[in-house]
């Protein structure tokens, strides 16, 4: 089967809230521009096209058909999306080019966050019987999962604010960043509780975003770029939705995916980590000791695009290797609440 | 079972603030809502059946550990669990955290704490919300105990929230209205359960899609015309289909075109305004090389046909807004039918 690689990457800026539609296919445009730019290759080079976004976001029934314009699908193109991050329209394009159907793919997620109410829009993700009819919002839902750390003595609130400065330290040499500065954790822990026991630097930011990847088989990769990043491991699993059933001081998900893919031995790990000690619980699964580099670009907690993050996190693995930063990297996608749901690729120079 | 109750309500009035400027794309509240129904089947049957009786029940695993609220399958084996155990409606608090600004919906509308929360007899925990007054008072370990609906109806909010223990027992807390429930004949069992699912959004419209509303605000038809294949789109588009670029010139037209395609309403439903027979029509404006759906009145239903002439009929200027609903409904002007090569490749 045919190897895969990643050969083109960029994301619209993570901010607080754009001027665009609802469905903000406005962000789209420029950045299909520049992955073309990058690649050499026109939309008639695309063999097949698959974008991660959701309804309940925009507040429409099959907003996702909108953001095709941006494409200009005439002719008629090969298209699929998936109600989830884009990291997992990621694996269904990986999938396309690994079965030899097309030898390249264009990926792409996108999201306006601020046209709702986040936090409870996403409440819609859980057990439509005896969850999401009491409306537990996204934040409630982490705040238990922080403290069950907390009380088992697995993390501590220092610890969590450290991850939040770390993050914010990275960002700052991110143009894409929504957050970012040069803040001591003992100073983030001065502020006062937001949501019992997160503050605000626990929680990633309400962002409008969107990423683009330009996938292509290995044979072809060469032709278009000088350091293909090839997927060497890709894996996705899933944790039961009843969050009382589960031990949410673990990603037993991400562990089991990680292992398939190799994941201990990177330079670089990029995880989508929406709340400080998500990060933690993703390090423990995947095996990392601090020799791991995480998260240079800032992660999720810097900017958390919705349905886009994830895809940015393989996007931002892929461009370490793509600039010859690095040889062997990792990118994390997480979907559903408490990260229920895990998608874990190793990459390296092709 | 099919929903005997659903309501649904979509609503879009697009207005213009004091502040913006002809730039500013248009934006306005957009509130989409739906009530859900789901057939609960045998084993979230027995749990809701049994919550309309002020009961706790779980369901027990292959393990032997008790699952609070039951699941179907057994989380290990895979296979169908069918042995019910009662439960207390008192518990302990594994693990909480504080709502200070309760959302529409959720089952206290104060500051309250969510909480998973092991019931007595119960292995797995419940998520639900517990009124303790402040982030205080909260702390895990924590003995709570149920406070039930008013009148239980057969459904997940039939648990109203929980309380500490030792609260007093005459301090109700604010909560949502009750759920709608699925008529029944008197004494049978819950088997459906609705779920109403209300989301806000600010709703906003491209720049090319607000000079078009603006420009139904004064009576005039504005299109764009794509600066690479020349296609005249109205609405226009953020970016044409074909090409992928935004379209950018813009055009006028007029408000006379053709029927390209159209149906024969008969079916009444929910929200309808006319009577039935009546006819939407794919009308395509003289110069756009896109229809839009409207009205096509003013003649039997039976006399539309393809190519047909039309003219937009207006409403009263005084109620002109943002909106196609400017134009009540499109008329037939008379003129003889436009010959079926001139359309076709519009259908």
């Amino acid at each position: 089967m045919n190897d895969v690689a990643v050969v083109g990457f960029a994301q619209a800026p993570c901010v607080r809230r754009t001027h665009g539609t609802t469905n903000g296919v406005e962000m789209l445009v420029p950045i299909f521009a520049e992955v073309f730019e990058q690649t050499g290759l026109t939309k008639a080079d695309i063999g097949f096209w698959c974008s991660g976004s959701s309804d309940y976001l925009a507040g429409r029934a099959f907003s996702f058909i909108a953001a095709v314009d941006a494409i200009g699908a005439f002719p008629p193109i090969h298209e699929s999306h998936v109600e989830m991050d884009a990291a997992w329209a990621l694996y269904e394009a990986w999938l396309k080019i690994r079965m030899g159907e097309v030898d390249t793919a264009l990926v792409y997620g996108f999201g306006k966050a601020s046209a709702g109410e986040l936090r409870r829009v996403l409440s819609l993700q859980l057990d439509p019987y005896v969850m999401a009819p009491l409306w537990p919002d996204s934040i409630g839902i982490a705040g238990l999962q922080a403290r069950l750390g907390m009380d088992a003595g697995l993390w501590s609130e220092k610890d969590l604010a450290e991850v939040a400065a770390r993050s914010r330290r990275d960002a700052t040499s991110n143009p894409f960043a929504q957050l970012s500065g040069d803040v001591e954790a003992a100073r983030l822990l001065e502020e006062p509780l937001v949501a019992d026991p997160l503050r605000a630097h626990d929680i990633a930011p309400v962002t409008d975003g969107a990423a683009v990847i330009v996938l292509a088989s290995v044979e072809r990769a060469r032709d278009i770029v000088e350091r293909p990043a090839v997927i060497t491991g890709i894996e996705h699993r899933i944790d039961s939705p009843v969050l009382g059933a589960r031990d949410l001081t673990r990603s037993p998900s991400t562990e089991r995916a990680g292992l398939a893919v190799g994941a201990r031995d990177v330079e670089i790990a990029e995880l989508h980590a929406p709340f400080t000690h998500q990060e933690l619980i993703l390090r423990d699964a995947l095996g990392f000791g601090d020799d791991v580099r995480i998260n240079p670009s800032g992660g999720a907690l810097t900017g958390n695009p919705m349905f886009s993050a994830g895809l940015t996190r393989i996007g931002e693995a892929a461009r370490q290797i793509l600039a010859g930063n690095a040889s062997r990297t990792l990118g994390h996608a997480t979907s559903g609440p408490a990260l229920q749901q895990n998608l874990v690729a190793v990459l390296e120079r092709g | 079972m099919l929903a005997d109750k659903s309501r649904t309500c979509f609503t879009s009035v697009v207005t213009s603030a004091a502040t913006e400027t002809e730039q500013t794309p248009l934006s306005a509240p957009l509130n989409v809502g739906f009530d859900y129904t789901r057939s609960v089947g045998p084993v979230l049957g027995h749990f809701v059946n049994a919550l309309r009786q002020r009961r706790i029940v779980g369901i027990r695993g292959s393990d032997g550990r008790v699952h609070v609220p039951p699941v179907e399958y057994d989380p290990h084996t895979a296979e169908a669990l069918t042995e019910f155990a009662d439960v207390a409606d008192e518990g302990t608090v594994v693990s909480w955290s504080w709502a200070p600004e309760p959302l529409e919906g959720q089952p206290i509308q104060r500051p309250f704490a969510w909480a998973l929360i092991r019931l007595d007899g119960a292995d797995t925990a419940l998520l639900h919300a517990v009124d303790a007054g402040s982030a205080a008072k909260m702390r895990t370990g924590m003995r709570v105990r149920v406070r039930w609906a008013d009148e239980p109806v057969g459904h997940i909010r039939d648990i109203a929230y929980f309380l500490p223990v030792d609260a007093p027992p005459d301090d109700p807390a604010p909560t949502p209205p009750p759920p709608p429930v699925v008529e029944r004949e008197e004494g049978s069992p819950v088997t459906t359960v609705v779920t109403p699912v209300h989301l806000s959004f600010e709703h906003s419209v491209s720049p090319e899609e607000s000079r078009y509303l603006r420009g139904l605000a004064e009576g005039r038809l504005i299109a764009q015309r794509c600066p690479a294949c020349g296609k005249v789109y109205i609405p226009p588009r953020g970016a044409c289909p074909t090409d992928g670029v935004p379209t950018v010139e813009e055009v006028e037209l007029p408000d006379t075109g053709i029927v390209t395609t159209f149906c024969i309403v008969n079916v009444p439903f929910l929200g309808q305004r006319i009577k039935p027979p009546y006819v939407a029509a794919y009308i395509l404006l003289d110069g756009a090389d896109i229809p839009f759906l409207h009205l096509v009145l003013g003649c039997e239903a039976s006399e539309v046909r393809m190519g047909m002439r039309v003219r937009a009929a207006w409403k009263p200027r005084q109620e002109w807004s943002t909106t196609l609903e400017n134009i009540a409904h499109f008329e037939p002007t008379g003129e003889p039918d436009a010959p079926y090569e001139s359309y076709a490749h519009h259908l």
